[in-house]
């Protein structure tokens, strides 16, 4: 009857985001009156989820598990959730849950929901609020199956601690043929990728060229953040599709979301609405952005842009 | 081989989001509907499929009559015919499902949906079809190479991306990347005239269930108005974003 939790990990360690699904299936879990059940692929030490509330979890290691494998993750996922009789499943939104999710779906017969933002605000029925419309809307859903899944919007519930402990379980799915190979995968290990970030800094037109990006990575670097473009600089080119963020690019729920040069699209401005506080640096006071922004500098972003990076360096070096 | 393209009646990414009937429908009143950007991605991708490999191309949509114009649109950039399932979509479980009993009486070999359409955002049609067919499934897809039955994909992930190769019969969840925003076609007055004549034909649903239901929508809080920060006083910012928002 537990709530069954999947916990991302990259390379034995826990991503942030299972910590925060971990947290969200606690507060569900109290909801129904339940425990927590996690399920952990490959992590070396389980113990810390215990602080976010997982009372039990059911470790699996398995070196055909070593890529991430849609089909095979779902598979143990749904077996795990067989196993514990499970009513609500809880997924993060990264690349490789919502990738699973729909599989996961299927194979357990259970209605899924997507882009959660919030506890749902009802257990009977089953009730959560969504986002849609690329964060232009919210969307009441309920859930009408007898099992759940819910999938957790980054960055939208936070990290609540507890002052649990986790007890870890060998758990060995039988794996199914995979169909999909994985052949070589490319990330660069030393960047902040948009999805984990909690600052975002991201650049537009207004920089005027390719060229000209040294400055936002360095004021990316200085705090720690995520580097991301406006539509137009990924279709020239300046940058990759990667960065793109927006309505058909990738959506963006960071704590601090700082936009230089951007003016402001209205697609631009659906795909960052989640983040919580966001700053514009633009030369045009009209740019549609200073609605959208909560502080604003109407300022030439290669005046701007160097002062912040040797004031925010000043701060962080008194702040250390 | 069959390629089947999935294509969502969205609004426009430029629409005004209004809701109507005590916040529980979508408002259409002024809104332009096109093909969901990710889906058109696809669609030009497998137009490539059909003219350098001899793919045959179909179009699919469940929804009722409305949907039309944005089928014909797919025909007129290229798609052999079109297919609309006679039903309102109602979720996502219900969609996939009704296009899964197409790929499976159809025979399709490749399905292409975009990642997610941008109205619902559930991105979960293509890997609900995938699971119900037994194809193959890649979603978040940037790049799809087929030769005979193997396919090779980019799959992009968080902070990089991944090569992986599969096989038909396979579903991609496809997005930007799987052709650029140049590559795009706009229907030529030919294309537009050739579409009037393709098939499109009106299958009646399964009467596929639902596993979710809509209840309600709610716009987000208006925005206060934005504190603006002299470029001269830039120490001021740093102060309001460690201090009031505390986010640094």
């Amino acid at each position: 009857m537990s709530v069954l939790v999947y916990t991302e990990s990259e390379n034995g360690t826990f991503k942030k985001t299972a910590f925060e699904v971990a947290s969200y299936a606690k507060a569900v879990a109290d909801q129904l009156g339940t425990t927590v059940t996690a399920v952990a692929v490959n992590a070396n030490d389980v113990s810390e989820l215990g602080k976010y509330g997982v009372d039990k979890v059911l470790k699996v290691s398995d070196d055909a598990l070593k890529n991430f494998n849609a089909k095979s993750y779902a598979s143990a996922i749904a077996q795990a959730a067989k196993n514990e009789g499970t009513k609500v499943v809880i997924l993060s939104q990264s690349a490789d849950s919502k990738y699973l999710a729909p599989i996961l779906s299927v194979g357990l017969e259970a209605g899924y929901a997507s882009n959660v933002m919030e506890v749902p605000t009802s257990t009977a029925p089953f009730t959560v609020k969504r986002t849609a419309f690329t964060n232009k809307a919210f969307n009441l859903t309920t859930i009408d199956t007898d099992v759940k899944i819910v999938g957790v919007s980054n960055n939208s519930y936070g990290l609540v601690e507890n002052n649990g402990a986790a007890a870890a379980e060998d758990f060995s799915p039988s794996l199914p043929n995979s169909g999909v190979n994985v052949e070589s995968v490319d990330k660069a290990t030393d960047k902040v990728t948009i999805a984990d970030a909690e600052i975002v800094v991201s650049a537009g037109r207004g920089m005027k060229g390719p060229e000209n990006w040294g400055m936002i990575e360095e004021l990316a670097d200085v705090l720690g953040a995520a580097t991301a473009c406006s539509k137009p600089v990924s279709d020239l080119g300046w940058r990759p599709h990667s960065e793109h963020v927006g309505q058909t690019g990738k959506p963006v729920a960071s704590n601090l979301y700082i936009a230089i040069g951007i003016s402001g699209a209205i697609q631009h401005l659906a795909g960052i609405n989640a983040s919580k506080v966001k700053v514009v640096v633009n030369t045009d006071p009209e740019a549609p952005f200073f609605k959208a922004a909560d502080y604003g500098v109407v300022g030439d972003a290669f005046e701007v842009v160097p002062q912040l990076i040797e004031k925010l360096k000043a701060f962080k070096a008194a702040n250390a | 081989m069959k390629i089947l393209v999935c294509i969502s009646h969205v609004p426009d990414t430029t629409s005004k989001i209004n809701f109507t009937d005590g916040d529980s429908k979508f408002d259409t009143t002024g809104v332009q509907f096109v093909i969901n950007p990710n889906d058109e991605f696809g669609l030009t991708r497998a137009m490539w499929f059909k003219e350098k490999q001899g793919a045959s191309v179909d179009v699919i949509n469940v929804g009722g009559p409305e949907t039309e114009p944005t089928l014909r649109k797919a025909l007129a950039i290229g798609a052999d015919s079109a297919i609309r399932v006679n039903t309102e979509a109602k979720d996502g479980y219900q969609v996939a499902k009704e296009i899964a009993k197409v790929v499976k009486d159809g025979g399709y070999d490749l399905v292409i949906a975009g990642r997610e359409s941008i109205d619902y955002n559930g991105g979960m049609v293509p890997g609900m079809i995938a699971e119900m067919v037994d194809a193959n499934f890649v979603t978040n897809c940037i790049s799809l190479e087929l030769d005979g039955t193997n396919a090779k994909a980019v799959r992009e992930i968080d902070g990089g991306k991944e090569s992986v190769s599969t096989a038909l019969p396979l579903v991609i969840g496809g997005q930007k990347g799987l052709v650029e925003e140049s590559d795009l076609r706009i229907p030529n007055m030919r294309g537009i005239m050739q579409a009037r004549q393709k098939p499109l034909n009106v299958l009646e649903p399964i009467g596929a269930s639902v596993e979710t239901a809509s209840v309600k929508f709610e716009k987000p809080a208006p925005k206060g108005a934005v504190t603006l920060v002299s470029p001269d006083n830039l120490d001021e910012l740093i102060n309001l974003l460690h201090n009031e928002a505390k986010v640094i």
